[in-house]
């Protein structure tokens, strides 16, 4: 416990070395967000009603639902996102580091889950300024207010599965680097197509129906789409329990995943040298 | 002239060598080329995914779904040329005063300013060019065969489309080179890279969308100040609607960015070579 207190501690201070550049950094990754606002109004003003009494749906999304829903997707990705954590595995395999987890009494994951968990409650240290300060300039995007209870608690949740599931996706790709030396484009690849399928983009529901129904099934929605739609009541409060379960089993694949590719990987690996 | 001729022969062989380095790792060069389309055919889904739902951009602007190909083709051709010959450049640059590197490019018997603009080109990066190519030619031909309201560029809007693509280009730069003159003063401006991601991407859309609300003053802010809704927007109107009938302040706007363009060059020539006298050496 004690040791890992220490992997804690050492990672919380490395985070908070930079910790001007890094608000400042956070404060201007909204920045994209202001024309989202504009294109959308536009879309929405061309087809009805982007204000008012009746506003216009789009993919059961009104105007001031859809800019909430891009700040939303903003705070899921703050969980869900693991900059650098495949391409870090891939490359300790490449280089050989990852011998001295066969040597030292640590477990790889483990590890690299705790430094994760570290650098994340650094960056919310920080970076909940900047988050203050735009959700309360943006307050009035969020018409329904806050959601219920229960609805908070699931989002929550649903937030911290996302953390945990793009953690083990993420590691269980960087593993691809036990068979493969370069991962570097299939990861850019995957970092595509969770952009696009993680709902980051556009709210998943304005797809078409075939397309939706597949990528529903898919776990990419939990990195950014689902706790937005969670928040935002989209989720019918009864189907809730469900949906959480159906991400908790997919985080359970991941998991699974992750260890088996970790221990065939090894078995594989020969290191040489010191 | 002989000074021009030599300024393109030094010109073609950077971009040769680039092409030599490029073609030694042609596996890595596709994949990069590849890369780069995925994102091009990720946001024409998602653009064609904003038209199931509407039949244009804002109401009455006629940005309907072809010509707003158009105008996205258009973002893709100055973004491609942008990050194929200037990105990798300037963000060389900001590496060389960090390192000291820039005391050789200082020493060479040739302009600094080219030297640094020009030394790299980046060939993955203009397979967006041809996919913005792609993306318009399919467009045009909609609009040409389309059963409401066909449309038929003239002679006259294509040639005045090229040549403001040009000057589309000219004002990335001179931007691109004002920040970069910054990174002297600063030392190192990793965040200054990412402004200007952020900022370029207010020229992605046709300006209209900016003009309600406290739109407004970004609508001026990015006209008249910092003019990149000018850089796309110019060009892409031409090309996308028909001359003839145009509001006076369309071409009023025209006017306003060619003048943009010269000044912003001048500018950012002499913001550059002042911000050379303030180098402090790294090295040595």
């Amino acid at each position: 416990m004690a040791l890992w207190n220490t992997i804690l501690k050492t990672s919380l201070g490395e985070r908070l070395v930079y910790r001007g550049d890094f608000a400042l950094g956070t404060l201007m990754r909204f920045l994209p967000i202001i024309t989202q606002i504009f294109l959308w109004y536009a879309v929405f003003d061309a087809i009805g009603a982007a204000e008012g009494d009746n506003p216009t749906e789009i993919g059961g999304f009104r105007f001031r639902d859809m800019v909430a829903y891009y700040l939303l997707t903003m705070i899921a990705r703050a969980f869900s996102s693991m900059p650098g954590l495949a391409s870090g595995i891939a490359r300790q395999i490449r280089e050989g580091e990852i011998k001295r987890y066969l040597i030292q009494p640590i477990d790889l994951i483990g590890f690299l889950l705790l430094t994760r968990v570290a650098h994340k409650l650094a960056y919310y240290a920080i970076a909940i300024g900047p988050f203050a300060l735009v959700f309360f300039l943006c307050r009035n995007y969020f018409v329904d207010g806050w959601p219920p209870l229960p609805v908070f608690i699931a989002f929550c949740g649903s937030l911290v599965m996302g953390f945990l599931i793009g953690f083990f996706l993420e590691a269980t790709i960087g593993m691809i680097g036990f068979w493969f030396l370069e991962v570097t484009s299939l990861l850019f690849v995957l970092m595509l197509f969770s952009f696009f399928l993680s709902g980051h983009m556009f709210p998943l529901t304005l797809l078409p129906d075939g397309v939706e129904a597949v990528v529903n099934f898919l776990p990419f929605k939990y990195l950014a789409f689902f706790p937005a739609a969670v928040f935002l009541g989209k989720i019918p409060e009864q189907d809730l329990p469900m949906e959480l379960a159906i991400e908790a089993a997919w985080l359970t694949f991941f998991i699974v995943a992750c260890r088996i590719a970790y221990v065939r990987g090894l078995k594989r690996y020969s290191g040489f040298g010191g | 002239m002989n000074q021009l001729s030599r300024y393109g022969r030094v010109f073609l062989t950077f971009a040769r060598n680039s092409l030599v380095r490029d073609m030694t790792f042609r596996l890595n060069f596709a994949l990069q080329c590849v890369s780069s389309l995925g994102w091009t055919a990720m946001n024409v889904g998602f653009y064609l995914i904003i038209f199931e739902h509407t039949g244009s951009i804002g109401e009455d602007t006629g940005w309907d779904r072809d010509r707003f190909f158009l105008f996205i083709a258009t973002t893709w051709f100055i973004n491609s040329i942008v990050q194929a010959f200037f990105m990798p450049n300037a963000e060389e640059f900001s590496e060389m005063i960090r390192t000291g590197g820039l005391d050789f490019a200082l020493l060479k018997p040739i302009d600094t300013q080219f030297l640094i603009s020009f030394q790299k080109v980046d060939w993955s990066q203009l397979s967006n060019f041809f996919a913005g190519a792609a993306i318009a030619a399919v467009s045009l031909y909609n609009l040409a065969t389309r059963e409401v309201d066909p449309m038929v560029p003239t002679v006259t809007s294509v040639v005045l489309y090229c040549v403001f693509i040009v000057c589309g280009v000219l004002m990335m730069y001179s931007l691109m080179i004002a920040l970069s003159a910054t990174s002297v003063w600063l030392g190192r401006n990793q965040s200054l890279y990412n402004f200007w991601f952020y900022i370029t991407n207010f020229s992605r859309y046709p300006m209209e969308i900016y003009n309600h609300g406290w739109g407004r003053p970004l609508f001026g802010f990015f006209t008249f100040v910092i003019p990149i809704l000018l850089v796309v927007n110019v060009p892409a109107r031409l090309l996308a609607k028909p001359l003839d009938p145009r509001a006076p302040w369309e071409w009023g706007l025209v006017g306003w960015a060619a003048l943009v363009t010269v000044a912003g060059v001048i500018a950012s020539r002499m913001l550059f070579r002042r911000s050379l006298l303030s180098y402090r050496s790294a090295s040595s």
